[in-house]
């Protein structure tokens, strides 16, 4: 099952590496990493997708708590929680495909945010599988280019993650 | 009195190393000098509170440290330079990994400004050391030297212990740069608080499964001696008539002429000890962790048992085997507990239930028990651990290379104290024996030390044999010498049609030649008759490095060992016997 970790790290050279090579060195899956700074500057805001039966789940979350920089931890998947993803979408368009794309986007809720003659860069923000569904609808239109920035996710409520 | 104010000392970064180190009370630094930190070796010079043991190779200071953590409980220190001698030391950080042995080890490396430049003798330590040690920090700027070490004493000694790597450039030890000293007295940090008592509701359930229990074990590993539980541990086994099993890595935290004790388990575990936790109802496993050398086929593990196991590591607990009652905690502080309830409550097991398990585990213990073929012309290796123990009543250190007879020590020494069978179990590191040895050697010298090794394993860190000489560490060597790699061949004979490849040591040295080159006295031993008196000789000379070079029986094979893909209690129990 797909699983949303939300990681605090010590902003500290060498965090990211030691997290991220756990994961190589057990042979847990990262589909998705979002690394930044929070607003307090010795932290750092990870979202994790993995995926996996319970055990290995409960072995990743056991397992990040060991290194010693993680300062908390939490499995959105275990409560109500938000999750958006960002895209940057270039596509072929010109002709009839212009009007295509455009209304494609619309439907989205996309946004054109950059016009050549002959292309479009679409922006779309949602959950992952809201940017699955629209590169699917995106048929006969020519994609150039898609990147996406992986997950970042939040608790609903007032379930908070902080220290 | 007046009270003063104490003037802030200022030391260089190397001398803050070398403060920092005694101010943490380390007697012993084992390590090896080169460029990048010949300014911390020139501050080691200029006091005398930190004595450094130079070796022969980095790997042995690892080893050296590493055993010396195993014998006290205490973080041994290592220092070591940048580039090969980084690199040399890994193997002994690893095998310290493996076994949760608390270590700090200092690795030089090249000035700030060259990092990344591929410079002369870089490597990047801490990008090597990432997946083999507990934690690892550099240092940025000298002035955080004494926090840096503090913390990792901190973190190699606390939770579940294991090495910490510090990476210190070159200019961090300037000589003429001066920075304030100030050593911590403690650390707190925010993203590491490692449990310490267990949770109490948990330890309460457990109580009510282990007393309602008809076919209990008591299945004890490494934690408990790093955790030095040993005593409660004991205590609780023998209020509740539990029997005993330990792991590998556990013997000595219950004494084994004890009549409670079954032996160990596992792989080459003991007929009775596996036929016992396969039986069992409960399994109260405390400070182990399921290994897969423990284990067998999991899928067939101890299928009645419901399990209550203890450890400071959460991520042991159901990582391998699911366990029905997990408790997160220091063992000592969670059995301390479980006895002031057990005593409060004044309930035992149910007595006839238990003493039909006794008489149980009894007829398993009468069908194999130990034996091995005493009546062969050869000399045996069981026999010569047999007649160690005799003579060293005991209580000797041994100290074991990796292979049979790593084996037969831990099956025939019989270790009644904690702290005292010194293995590399985890890793199985060929060449950890002697260094091993010499760091115990060193820290006890009135004790006997000695070092169980084989032809192929003492080879892997023989030049050690000149630091003994320096150090005059009079390690007892038993080189159970029967000229092949025995572990690798007794699998070649059981799954490889006995095709050798590459498991028969040619040309062997001479070893007693070999230990009287490097200034020792060496003894062979080819003929059973000889053993006593020799081992005699060589436990009189107390102060003198013997090697004992001891010809036995080439074709023996370890026994019992699991089946593979068996159950715990599916077994070899001799080159024609099997369950
Ligand atoms: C560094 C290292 N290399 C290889 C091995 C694999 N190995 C395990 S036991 C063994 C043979 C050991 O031979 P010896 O020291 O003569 O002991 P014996 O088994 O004969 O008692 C080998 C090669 C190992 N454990 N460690
Ligand atoms: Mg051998």
């Amino acid at each position: 099952m797909r699983h949303i970790i939300s990681v605090l790290l010590e902003n500290e050279s060498g965090a990211l590496a030691r997290l991220v090579g756990l994961f190589a060195q057990r042979g847990y899956n990262i589909d998705s990493l979002t690394v930044a700074p929070t607003e307090d500057a010795t932290l750092s805001r990870l979202t994790l997708v993995t995926h996996g039966n319970d055990q290995v789940i409960e072995q990743i979350t056991k397992q990040l708590h060991k290194l010693i920089e993680v300062v908390k931890l939490t499995d959105l998947n275990d409560a109500p929680h938000l999750e958006r993803e960002l895209m940057l979408v270039k596509v072929k368009a010109s002709g009839a495909q212009r009007d295509e794309v455009k209304r494609c986007a619309d439907i989205f809720r996309g946004q054109i945010i950059d016009v050549t003659a002959s292309t479009y860069t679409v922006q779309l923000v949602g959950t992952s599988d809201k940017l699955d569904a629209f590169i699917q609808a995106l048929t006969g239109t020519p994609i150039l280019e898609v990147v996406r920035s992986g997950v970042s996710g939040i608790a609903r409520g007032e379930k908070t993650l902080a220290l | 009195m007046t009270s003063q104010t104490k003037q802030t000392e200022m030391l260089s970064g190397a001398a803050m190393v070398i403060r920092a180190l005694a101010d943490e009370g380390v007697e012993y630094l084992y390590g090896y000098p080169g460029g990048a930190v010949l300014h911390i070796y020139d501050a080691l010079f200029q006091q005398s509170k930190v004595k450094h043991v130079l070796v022969r190779h980095e790997q042995a200071a690892t080893h050296m440290a590493d055993a010396y953590a195993r014998a006290t409980g205490k973080a041994g220190v290592v220092l070591v330079t940048s580039g090969p001698g980084a690199t040399n030391a890994v193997t002994g950080i690893a095998t310290a990994y493996m076994d949760s042995i608390p270590m700090v080890v200092l690795t030089g490396q090249v000035m700030s400004h060259l990092i990344g430049d591929d410079a002369f003798q870089e490597t990047d330590m801490l990008g090597i050391s990432r997946p083999i040690c507990k934690h690892n920090m550099s240092v940025r700027r000298p002035e955080d030297i004494p926090a840096i070490i503090k913390k990792a004493f901190y973190i190699a000694q606390s939770g579940r212990p294991g090495p910490v790597v510090i990476d210190i450039p070159k200019d961090m030890t300037i000589p003429s740069q001066t920075f304030p000293y100030h050593y911590p007295s403690e650390v707190k940090l925010r993203s590491y608080q490692p449990k310490l008592k267990g949770h109490s509701g948990q330890i309460k359930k457990a109580i009510t499964a282990l007393l309602a229990a008809k076919k209990p074990i008591l299945y004890a590993g490494g934690g408990v001696i790093m955790g030095g539980a040993s005593d409660e541990l004991t205590e609780l086994a023998q209020l509740l008539n539990l029997p005993v099993t330990n792991t590998l890595m556990g013997l000595g935290c219950y004494p084994a002429s004890d009549k409670q004790f079954i032996g160990m388990l596992g792989m080459h575990g003991s007929y009775e000890a596996n036929q016992t936790m396969h039986h069992a109802d409960l399994i109260l496993a405390v400070g182990a962790r399921f290994d897969d050398r423990v284990t067998n086929n999991t899928k067939k593990f101890c299928p009645d048992a419901t399990i209550i196991h203890i450890d400071i590591d959460p991520a042991s607990i159901s990582k391998t085997i699911n366990a029905h009652i997990p408790i997160v905690g220091l063992v000592k502080p969670v059995l301390s507990e479980m006895l002031e309830l057990l005593q409060q409550k004044k309930k035992k097991l149910d007595s006839a239930a238990l003493k039909k398990w006794w008489q149980q585990i009894d007829e398993w213990r009468a069908v194999h028990g130990g034996r091995y073929d005493s009546d062969s012309p050869l000399l045996k290796p069981q026999y010569v651990i047999e007649q160690v123990s005799k003579i060293t009543k005991g209580n000797a250190f041994i100290c074991s290379d990796v292979g049979q007879h790593q084996m037969y020590a831990a099956q025939y020494y019989g270790f009644n104290k904690p702290n005292r069978w010194i293995n590399s179990g985890g890793l199985g590191t060929m060449g950890f024996g002697l260094p091993a040895a010499m760091g115990v050697k060193l820290n006890f010298p009135d004790d006997d030390v000695v070092c169980v090794t084989g032809e192929g394993s003492i080879q892997m860190n023989i030049q050690e044999l000149s630091t003994c000489k320096q150090y005059g560490l009079g390690v007892k060597i038993i080189n159970l010498n029967n000229g092949y790699l025995g572990m690798v061949k007794q699998w070649q004979d059981m799954n490889y049609e006995s095709r050798y490849a590459s498991s028969y040591m040619d040309s062997l040295p001479d070893f007693v030649k070999l230990a009287e080159a490097y200034g020792h006295v060496g003894i062979r031993v080819t003929e059973p008759e000889q053993l006593m008196p020799a081992l005699e000789r060589a436990f009189a000379l107390k102060d003198q490095l013997v090697f004992l070079d001891i010809h036995i029986d080439p074709k023996e094979h370890v026994y019992p060992m699991q089946i593979p893909g068996g159950a715990m209690n599916e077994m070899f129990l001799s080159k024609t016997e099997r369950t």
